[in-house]
């Protein structure tokens, strides 16, 4: 392990988001299985308590522990954004590889469906989507992976392209290797590092989307923390109990800072 | 480097000309503009009561919900018109009399009565009204029951129904309008109520402006000349206006919020008149078994959700029942059920369902109080293994699929009172009714129910009423929890505001302070 | 010109098939518009006679023929949850906040953005370059409803000059109205400076390096001809396009952030009618806001043409 570390040619930017991603990581795992207090229990003589020694976070307006519900929130807004990252993502690979290797009219039709799909309004979409589906964590998932998909299958397709014609895949095709096989033997694992960063990228906008979502209401349903969800709850205590706010939005910021701080760290490892 | 700095320069210039450009053009149009507004329009100076919800129809024969009613009630009036007590009194009929048997009305029509147009109102107005509002409500209206419609004489209105009915009398608030302005009901209605309408602005605010050809205006005294309902969708902004005085009233507040307000307001405290609960689907597997209904009865801590949501000052209910209409309440109710997770589980172990069983409970997303309401259940539940998933639904999802589909297991919801006629309460669980939304089904009930509306006798009435929500409490109908408590705030600039058991926000009997 | 006429059918076709769509969703998903309106104590005769009322009870075909039709006349219908509005009325008086916003966002966005990408191109690598960097990327990182949800504590509660909910229509008070909005434009475009600096940024750094730059020196133009002849216009298109879809997404209603400061906008309009199941009002709305995104899409691709011809080939 050490040597692993060390062989990582750290920087400032890869240091720091390891960090802070590192820590919240740590936090969430720790609360899928243990937090201080529970997180659903609901006492009347708690309400609304300011930050102290007992509630490093305060609590919320069911007298319920702040940072224990942001410690489980955490884990369910990963889990919605890597789940929706990963539709997106593979989806979009198939859709874009095959588009864009064999081109022609289904190119044509799936990209206008493309065009449609990214100028409808993303939150217009889910709607609709949660309007069929019904509300909770796994539609959401589906919903917001769903409109993930034509941004990557976008990126993929061009990146397909433009290996279609290069020697390699020529040289590949006259000695008589399938299309699936070169698209994905040959092609795909070139567009490995473009859909590292476009998948970084889109982590942090579906943890975005989940908390707006959940903001919105839409999302992951109670009892179950989400830290959008706790967010539009607390809003309407902003006066009263501002912790309750700002907690589960600092935590939101430092996960997106982490992630973007790492794909720039890793951007510039690469450039060096 | 340099290079660099004369492309920074120029680019700057170019962007800020460019901003300063749109600025400039900005500032014209914002003289021109006020201008324009000072002449034409003024911000409102007078009393300004907030509404969290719309009023979207001026038409008082398709009013829909309790604030749209609220706020109508000031400009129509029925022949009779509801009371701070809960009773009804004539408007404008100034008497009537019901025959012994209670299948004839006979209204005199008041003298000097006068639309806001300065009609006066004649008896073919009441026809037209009555006959307007039973063609808009269909079969199911309660005017359905009126089998004649005579005019003796140029005074009189005399109802004749196809069954007797002690209770029709309140029915009879339903407005009155002018005939002669039939094509314009549904955009600029006139009543016979203390305050005209002045201007609709949708989504924004109605405007209200004294009548002052008021049948009732001598006895009114100097009530307030003019009104504004503003509508504010959100009720924390609302609270916030209310404080920075953009408001000078405002219903269904928090007992924190309550807490943070100083001298300058005065609070009055009323309940919502709502039958707050946690409604089953009595046709759902579990629930068909009433000691499984029961167990959720004794599961309940209605006053943790009392303390939590409403600071402990609600009515505590365990029926359907309106606590502050004495009339018609059944107080012993109330003992039925006690905080008890024991005797819950045991219930629960009886009926077979000693684990626990899976409980989904569907809110109207829209209403905080109730998904609240539905978190605390959640949490209350699990100590006797019921295991709740909330699903937060849409209003009009909640309307079709839930209300009209029955196609539920729980729901949270509040059953204002829409009518002072207790038939139209109870009708809810009577196994045929159409609007019988958890499908209860209780023979002693149903026989109960239709005693009920068979007698004219008073003492009759209260004893089978005050039987069937004692059957309601029983059974577990439903968990009834609560009438929860309703906090007003008024400026001190102003007196007088009285609330109402039924939906009535009557602006007549404020006035300015001295 | 060819491309043109193309891209443009692309557009048509796009905003019809989006139509088609939004109306086939809202004629699937539960809840009724006559139900919504008429609520809990309605008839079944009632809700009938209004569903006939509005149409609903014809196929759906039917009543996307005659949608169109009539918004091809440019009629959109009348709302049915306000009686008394046609939805032309209702978006007419909803438009000009959104688009006051995207105005206010979009100046407060090219003043400081601007500036600060340049300052950071100037001295890049140097302290001032690492600090924007560092600055920018922290309040990229802050969603927008969260900016706003502190903006509002702290404007509101601490400093007291903001006051939540007060928001002033446009025809009672400009003035008031552009001072409500300072705050939501803010947040709405704090995240989004920090991607122009950093675009700008990279914009100007690699342009001032490319080899015409250099041939135009040694052609023996003067440095404020190839500054402006060149690297600017050059600079300056990534950037504009980024700008028009920023403005896109505003001007396309800001659901979340008129949702944070109760903005009668379109975004709050089109939750609403959603919700009630106001269907000519979604329609139009959803119709509206694909088509700032569609047009500015296409005006973009345009500009990008006539600046840059060899885009077309890519």
């Amino acid at each position: 392990m050490r040597r692993f570390l060390s062989k990582i040619p750290w920087n400032y930017n890869l240091l720091i988001g390891g960090i802070i991603t590192g820590v919240i990581l740590l936090f969430t795992v720790i609360g899928q299985f243990w937090t201080p207090y529970s997180i659903t229990n609901m006492n009347s003589m708690l309400k609304n308590k300011a930050p102290s020694i007992m509630h490093i976070m305060g609590t919320d307006n069911f007298g319920r522990d702040v940072f224990s519900r942001i410690m489980n929130g955490c884990g369910t807004t990963f889990f919605v954004a890597i789940c929706t990252v990963l539709i997106g993502c593979l989806c979009g690979i198939i859709i874009g590889a095959l588009t864009g290797y064999f081109g022609g009219l289904l190119d044509e039709v799936i990209m206008r469906v493309n065009d449609v799909m990214l100028s409808f309004p993303s939150v217009l979409l889910v709607l609709i989507f949660i309007s069929f589906l019904g509300k909770g964590k796994y539609k959401i998932i589906w919903a917001l992976g769903v409109m993930f998909i034509p941004s990557f299958a976008r990126i993929v397709r061009s990146e397909v392209i433009r290996y279609k014609n290069q020697e390699f895949v020529k040289s590949a095709q006259v000695m008589g290797a399938g299309s699936f096989r070169i698209i994905f033997i040959h092609i795909l694992p070139n567009t490995a590092v473009s859909m590292l960063t476009a998948a970084a990228i889109g982590f942090n906008n579906a943890v975005l989307a989940e908390a707006s979502m959940s903001y919105l209401g839409l999302g992951v349903q109670p009892p179950e923390p989400s830290l959008g969800r706790m967010l539009s709850e607390a809003q309407a205590y902003i006066f009263t109990a501002p912790w309750y706010a700002i907690s589960p939005g600092i935590v939101i910021v430092l996960i997106i800072l982490g992630f973007s701080m790492i794909s720039e760290g890793l951007r510039e490892m690469g450039t060096k | 480097m340099k290079k660099v700095s004369k492309v920074l320069l120029g680019v700057t210039v170019l962007m800020l000309s460019a901003a300063l450009c749109a600025c400039g053009g900005g500032k014209k149009n914002e003289s021109s503009e006020t201008a324009n507004s000072s002449s034409t329009e003024t911000t409102h100076e007078g009393f300004i009561f907030g509404m969290t919800q719309e009023v979207t129809s001026v038409d008082p024969h398709m009013d829909t919900d309790a604030a749209t009613r609220g706020v109508l009630f000031n400009v129509f009036e029925g022949l009779v018109k509801a009371t701070p007590e809960g009773d009804v009194k004539p408007a404008v009929a100034s008497e009537y009399t019901v025959s012994d048997d209670a299948t004839v009305y006979t209204f005199t029509v008041r003298d000097g009565i006068t639309f806001h147009d300065g009609n006066a109102v004649t008896p073919e107005d009441i026809k037209y009204s009555l006959e307007r509002s039973a063609e808009i409500d269909g079969e199911s209206s309660a005017l359905s029951a009126i089998s004649d419609i005579a005019i003796p004489d140029d005074k009189t209105v005399v109802l004749t129904l196809s069954a007797p009915d002690s209770e029709f009398i309140y029915n009879l608030t339903i407005a009155i309008l002018e005939q002669a302005n039939d094509a314009n009901q549904g955009t600029a209605p006139v009543g016979t109520g203390p305050f005209a309408i002045k201007e609709l602005k949708e989504g924004q605010y109605l405007d209200l402006v004294k009548y002052d050809g008021y049948w009732d205006a001598a006895a009114l005294g100097d009530y307030i000349p003019s009104a504004r309902f503003k509508f504010i969708s959100d009720a924390q902004t609302a609270f916030m206006e209310l404080k920075g005085g953009s408001i000078d009233a405002l219903q269904y507040l928090t007992s924190d919020q309550i807490n943070t307000l100083g001298d300058e307001y005065n609070v009055v405290e009323a309940t919502m008149m709502l039958v707050h609960g946690l409604f089953l689907n009595n046709q759902y597997e579990p629930l068909q078994d009433a000691r499984v209904r029961q167990a959720l009865n004794y599961a309940i801590d209605r006053d943790q959700i009392n303390e939590m949501m409403f600071g402990g000052k609600s009515q505590l209910i365990q029926t359907h029942g309106y606590p502050t209409i004495t009339a018609w309440y059944n107080a012993d109710t109330e003992s039925t059920y006690t905080h008890d997770v024991d005797k819950a589980k045991e219930l629960l172990a009886e009926a077979g369902y000693e684990g626990g069983f899976d409980l989904e409970i569907t809110v109207p997303s829209s209403y905080t109080q109730h998904v609240q309401t539905a978190e605390i259940i959640a949490d209350q539940f699990s100590q006797i293994g019921v295991n709740v998933t909330l699903n937060q639904v849409e209003w009009s999802s909640w309307l079709e699929d839930v209300y009209r589909g029955r196609n539920y297991q729980a729901t949270v919801i509040g059953f204002d009172i829409s009518s002072l006629s207790p038939a139209t309460w109870y009708k809810r669980y009577y196994s045929t009714s159409s609007n019988d939304m958890t499908n209860f089904s209780n023979a002693d009930y149903d026989a109960a129910y239709e005693a009920a509306l068979a007698t004219i006798d008073h003492e009759e009435k209260h004893s089978l009423y005050g039987q069937m929500q004692q059957i309601l409490a029983e059974q577990g109908a439903s968990v009834f929890i609560e009438d929860p408590a309703d906090f007003i705030a008024i400026n001190s600039k102003y007196t007088g505001y009285t609330t109402y058991p039924v939906s009535a926000i009557d602006l007549s009997l404020v006035k300015v302070a001295q | 010109m060819k491309y043109f006429v193309k891209k443009f059918i692309a557009l048509i076709i796009t905003l019809l098939v989006i139509s088609l769509l939004t109306f086939t969703a809202f004629s699937v998903i539960p809840g009724d518009a006559a139900i919504s309106k008429l609520g809990v104590e309605a008839s079944p005769e009632a809700i009938a006679k209004l569903q006939a009322e509005y149409g609903l009870d014809k196929p759906l075909p039917v009543r996307y023929a005659n949608w169109l039709g009539d918004a091809l006349h440019g009629d959109f219908g009348q709302s049915y949850r306000y009686d008394r509005m046609t939805v032309a009325q209702l978006l007419g008086s909803r438009l000009p906040v959104t688009i006051l916003l995207a105005v206010m966002s979009f100046i407060i966005i090219v003043v400081i953005a601007v500036p600060l990408g340049m300052l950071s191109a100037r001295f890049s690598g140097k302290w001032l370059d690492v600090l924007i960097n560092q600055v920018t990327q922290i309040t990229m990182a802050i969603p927008s409803f969260f900016l706003g949800i502190i903006l509002t504590y702290i404007f509101g509660l601490v400093l007291k000059v903001f006051k939540t909910g007060g928001f002033v229509s446009m025809e009672q008070d400009l003035g008031a109205c552009i001072r409500y909005l300072i705050l939501p434009a803010v947040a709405v475009s704090l995240p989004k400076i920090a991607m122009v600096v950093k675009y700008l940024r990279n914009s100007v750094l690699s342009e001032i390096d490319k080899d015409y730059v250099r041939t135009a020196y040694s052609k023996g133009n003067s440095e404020s001809q190839v500054l402006y002849g060149h690297v600017l216009r050059n600079a300056l298109i990534p950037v504009i396009t980024f700008v028009a879809m920023v403005v896109a997404e505003i001007l396309a209603g800001s659901l979340v952030i008129e949702q944070v400061f109760s903005i009668p906008g379109m975004g709050r309009l089109l939750i609403t009618s959603i919700s009630t199941r106001d269907y000519p009002v979604v329609q139009a709305a959803v119709l509206y806001i694909t088509s700032v995104v569609v047009v500015i899409n296409f005006l973009v691709d345009v500009l990008y043409q006539l600046a840059d011809p060899r885009v077309r080939t890519a």
